[in-house]
């Protein structure tokens, strides 16, 4: 925060000071300095009337404890951070209300880790829960080479017991199913990167003989940020991805990748996130410098990319990255008049029940799925709100916090249910997951409605 | 491509939804940018327009100079309120008289009354005050009494004109409202009726800083209660009211802070009125403020109704001009690193002033950080302010200058550019803070600007 008192002292009682030097008061302010953050916050508590969870949990003291005045009282020595900090579910609401710029995810990040890293017992029941939870993706990927198998062992009664008594993972919820093939697996089938740069060239040509231009398209390229779960669940939300990108004329090109770290960070496990993003950046950065736009479906994905990696890390390339990663829809609706070829689309759909994770509205993208859906003919999207789902990633799947969960959820499940709809749309797969969980409807991504709209039937085969 | 709109406005409070609304009257596509979640929530829910002349002013019964010393009698609380002589009957008698450059003699008086009737239009029966000019005297937290035009329907009953006998009831958890202080203040203040002060426990077990809104929900929800009177549970209200009964003697009206519910104020109200057969009314306080939320609800609902696009969480940080610099082409939206171009006929800035950070200052200057308008200061910063802390205050009135059509003037005094107006508290010439004139000035030049902006689309 350049503009914080920190780094600009007022100088009461200083006539004619021209001559004026800052004095270094605070030497300790040099490294991670989360000081300026502290010294913004004035006390309007506005975080504190945002916070889901402060808002059904009356044991939780809220954003404002666990940043600033938390930041404020470990300078103190014998003080050590709150066990409170593990009830804070990491939606970031909080950084969405402060009228003073105060970093409250990123000083809530920093305590969880170190509350992690210095109170709590590896060998515990909680910190391997929480490791399996936040290290998905390892799990997924061992699972998913038996995907049948998997979902017949993860959906039987038993191992939600073991896994409800032993390892604290609830069992009122349904284990997200294996796709039979994941991602990669179908888009290597296809011809990887080869076949995308063909099928953007043919569109391009297609779009292009009406104009009888040259092909002005050929740096039109994104490299493509699937994260685990559009990998490994819902594969068909990265395919609409491919499709609609290929169709706008865009090779893709989709590179090795780990987790975004989202959960990661949700559960302190900072070791783990940063050598996941360090192995991000590193691919996307070269990526980027190659002249690739970064394009994530998920907006957690694209929230850790562009906020949390420059806000904990700071690798080579971390800011490039953080500096060229958008939102699907949002990079199409900035690099293409996605308003007039949605105008020409006709589909019929369901309506939807829509809601704006809370990850997106802090990007600005509350309202920009509405707006792209409501150009298209015959779709109709109704908000549903703008309280949080509650689930928060892996937050929702912990035994102690899923009633939490599910009280934070309550009014978006009422206004879904109220909403003239019976399937739910929305951008994040764990909001997916609640949504689903609170209403038995079916939940689809904004991208498989621009499939239906913008892509032939022909090219959906493929 | 950038993301296009007719009418873009630029900030969330008062003045940008104000705006909002009046240009989306023309049918224009109208975009509303805000930074952050609505400041409407740090305000009181008092719409104000003028309760003391400012400074240097001969209008209404100033004090003349109108610096804004106290007289002693109040102390200053959660409304930045301090009770002076000076006081104004009519806001609109005094405006005519108001000097060249204050945004109502830009606009003139006859925008602020239209201003006026159009908030009435869109907020309907949750506000009073519209039956009359004059200002309505509304008691504060503090026990002081704030001037102003237009209030929310919660806090009729506790009019300081009204002379029925007066109950404070506060609770025990939560000092910003300290009932028998702030009776006290009042008495000091000759209002009159008589008023006493008394201090309960809120029902149920909310932890000791619990949040405004937690107090809110528990009635908003009439949630289930420990009696505390080994009667074991009942609903928050009946409790509430049960608690409060026996410190009632021949009151016929009650204050509480201003809890009471976020959803359903008016069924809390009248619930307890009917248990207690007594008038109930709130006495607004300080952030998080319940009746700003209401306010920022009502006037969030209009703008979904008017079709207005609402986009949040991310600030606008620079500007694009075109035509030899004469207009501003487009607007970047820094998008967590990216700058992202939205663009518009016209635009609106409503960013606030120095402390909505839509005016910034350091040691070199004054600036409007997203078009850079020219903000008029004194070149010496020692020139800024005056040593009594409750003097006029130059940067108090710090804020671009405009014509009268609300445009931001450049140095030599000509329009910064030919379709950017501005609104709110970025508009220096007032200091809202003394005058009481913080809602009115966001009211009048938001619907003007807003106005005027719609129908140069239309051109």
């Amino acid at each position: 925060m350049s503009d914080s008192d920190a780094d600009r002292p007022t100088d009461d009682h200083v006539p004619g000071d021209d001559e004026f030097e800052p004095i270094q008061v605070f030497p300790e302010a040099e490294e991670m300095d989360l000081r300026p953050g502290a010294d913004n916050c004035y006390k309007c508590s506005t975080c504190d009337t945002n916070c889901p969870v402060a808002e059904v949990d009356d044991e939780f003291p809220g954003p404002k404890f666990q940043g600033p005045e938390q930041w404020r009282l470990k300078r103190g020595e014998d003080t050590d951070i709150d066990p409170s900090i593990e009830k804070c579910s990491n939606c970031m609401r909080c950084d969405h209300a402060c009228p003073s710029e105060v970093p409250l995810s990123q000083m809530h990040n920093t305590a969880r880790g170190e509350y992690v890293e210095e109170h709590v017992d590896k060998l515990s029941r909680e910190y391997v829960r929480n490791r399996i939870l936040s290290n998905y993706g390892t799990m997924a990927r061992i699972g998913s080479k038996v995907p049948r198998l998997t979902n017949f062992v993860m959906g039987l009664s038993v191992t939600k017991w073991v896994n409800d008594r032993v390892l604290g993972i609830t069992s009122e919820r349904e284990f997200p199913e294996f796709a039979t093939e994941t991602f990669r697996e179908w888009w290597d089938e296809r011809g990887g990167g080869q076949a995308s740069r063909e099928r953007a060239r043919k569109a391009r040509a297609a779009s292009e003989s009406e104009s009888e231009g040259e092909d002005e398209g050929e740096d039109k390229r994104v490299a493509y940020f699937h994260g685990d779960y559009a990998n490994y669940n819902t594969p068909e939300v990265a395919k609409a991805m491919v499709r609609v990108f290929e169709a706008f004329g865009y090779e893709v090109c989709v590179p090795d990748q780990r987790c975004s770290g989202t959960p990661m960070f949700a559960n302190g496990m900072l070791d783990d996130a940063r050598r996941a993003a360090k192995f991000n950046v590193d691919t996307f950065r070269e990526l980027v410098d190659d002249g690739y736009d970064v394009i994530c479906s998920c907006t957690s994905c694209s929230m850790a990319l562009r906020q949390e990696y420059p806000e904990l890390f700071d690798f080579e390339g971390t800011e490039t990255v953080a500096a060229n990663t958008y939102e699907a829809l949002e990079y199409l609706r900035i690099h293409e008049d996605l308003d007039r070829e949605l105008a020409d689309s006709d589909v019929e759909t369901p309506d939807f029940a829509y809601h704006t994770p809370c990850h997106a509205r802090n990007q600005g993208l509350d309202g920009q799925t509405l707006e792209v859906v409501a150009a298209i003919d015959g779709v109709a999207a109704h908000d549903v709100g703008d309280s949080c789902s509650g689930i928060s990633g892996t937050y929702g799947w912990k035994n102690e916090h899923y009633e939490t969960s599910m009280a934070i959820g309550e009014e978006m499940f009422q206004h879904m249910d109220s909403a003239d709809a019976e399937t739910g749309l929305t951008e994040c797969p764990t909001c997916a997951m609640q949504m689903e969980h609170g209403t038995g409807y079916e939940i689809r991504h904004p991208l498989e409605v621009l499939e239906a709209a913008l892509v032939a039937d022909s090219d959906v085969q493929q | 491509m950038a993301i296009e709109d007719d009418v873009l406005v630029i900030g969330g409070g008062l003045a940008g939804v104000t705006a909002a609304l009046a240009a989306a009257e023309y049918g224009d596509r109208v975009r509303l940018l805000s930074y952050k979640q609505s400041t409407l929530r740090h305000a009181s829910g008092l719409i104000d327009v003028l309760g003391y002349a400012p400074g240097g002013c001969e209008s209404g019964d100033g004090d003349g100079d109108g610096s804004g010393n106290g007289d002693g009698t109040g102390e200053s609380n959660g409304d930045g309120e301090e009770r002076r002589d000076g006081l104004l009957v009519d806001p609109f008698d005094a405006i005519p008289g108001l000097p060249a450059g204050h945004p109502y003699e830009r606009v003139g008086l006859e925008r602020v009354r239209e201003a006026l009737l159009f908030f009435d239009s869109i907020v309907g029966d949750a506000y009073e005050g519209g039956h009359t000019a004059a200002n309505a005297l509304v008691p504060t937290v503090g026990g002081t009494v704030k001037p102003t035009a237009r209030y929310p329907a919660s806090v009729a009953h506790g009019l300081a004109s009204d002379s029925r006998p007066t109950l404070l009831v506060g609770f025990e958890t939560m000092p910003a409202f300290d009932a028998p202080l702030s009776a006290a203040h009042l008495r000091a203040a000759d209002v009159p009726f008589p008023v006493r002060g008394a201090t309960i426990p809120f029902p149920g077990e909310l932890r000791d800083d619990a949040k405004r809104t937690r107090y809110a929900h528990v009635l908003d929800w009439d949630e289930s209660v420990d009696t505390g009177t080994g009667a074991g549970d009942a609903p928050a209200r009946a409790v509430l009211a049960e608690t409060i009964r026996p410190h009632l003697e021949r009151e016929a009206r009650l204050g509480l802070p201003a809890v009471l519910g976020e959803e359903h104020p008016g069924v809390i109200r009248r619930d307890l009125e009917e248990r207690l057969g007594v008038d109930v009314f709130e006495v607004p306080t300080g952030p998080p403020s319940l009746p700003g939320m209401r306010l920022e609800d009502l006037l969030y609902g209009a703008l979904e109704e008017y079709g207005v696009r609402v986009t949040t969480g991310v600030p606008v940080v620079d500007h694009e001009a075109s035509d030899g610099g004469r207009r501003v082409d487009h607007v970047l939206v820094d998008r967590k690193g990216q700058e992202v171009p939205y663009r518009a006929d016209e635009y609106v800035l409503a960013t606030g002033g120095l402390v909505g950070k839509g005016v910034r200052s350091s040691r070199d200057g004054v600036t409007e950080p997203i078009f850079d308008c020219h903000v008029p200061h004194p070149e010496d910063r020692y020139d800024w302010f005056v040593d009594d802390a409750f003097g006029d205050q130059p940067f108090a009135r710090f804020g671009v200058a405009v014509d009268h059509e609300l445009r931001p003037l450049d140095a030599r005094e000509e329009p910064e550019f030919e379709n950017l107006r501005a609104a709110g508290g970025v508009v220096g010439g007032a200091d809202f803070a003394a005058e009481k004139s913080g809602s009115g000035v966001s009211l009048a030049t938001g619907y003007a600007a807003g106005r005027r902006a719609g129908a140069e689309v239309g051109k």
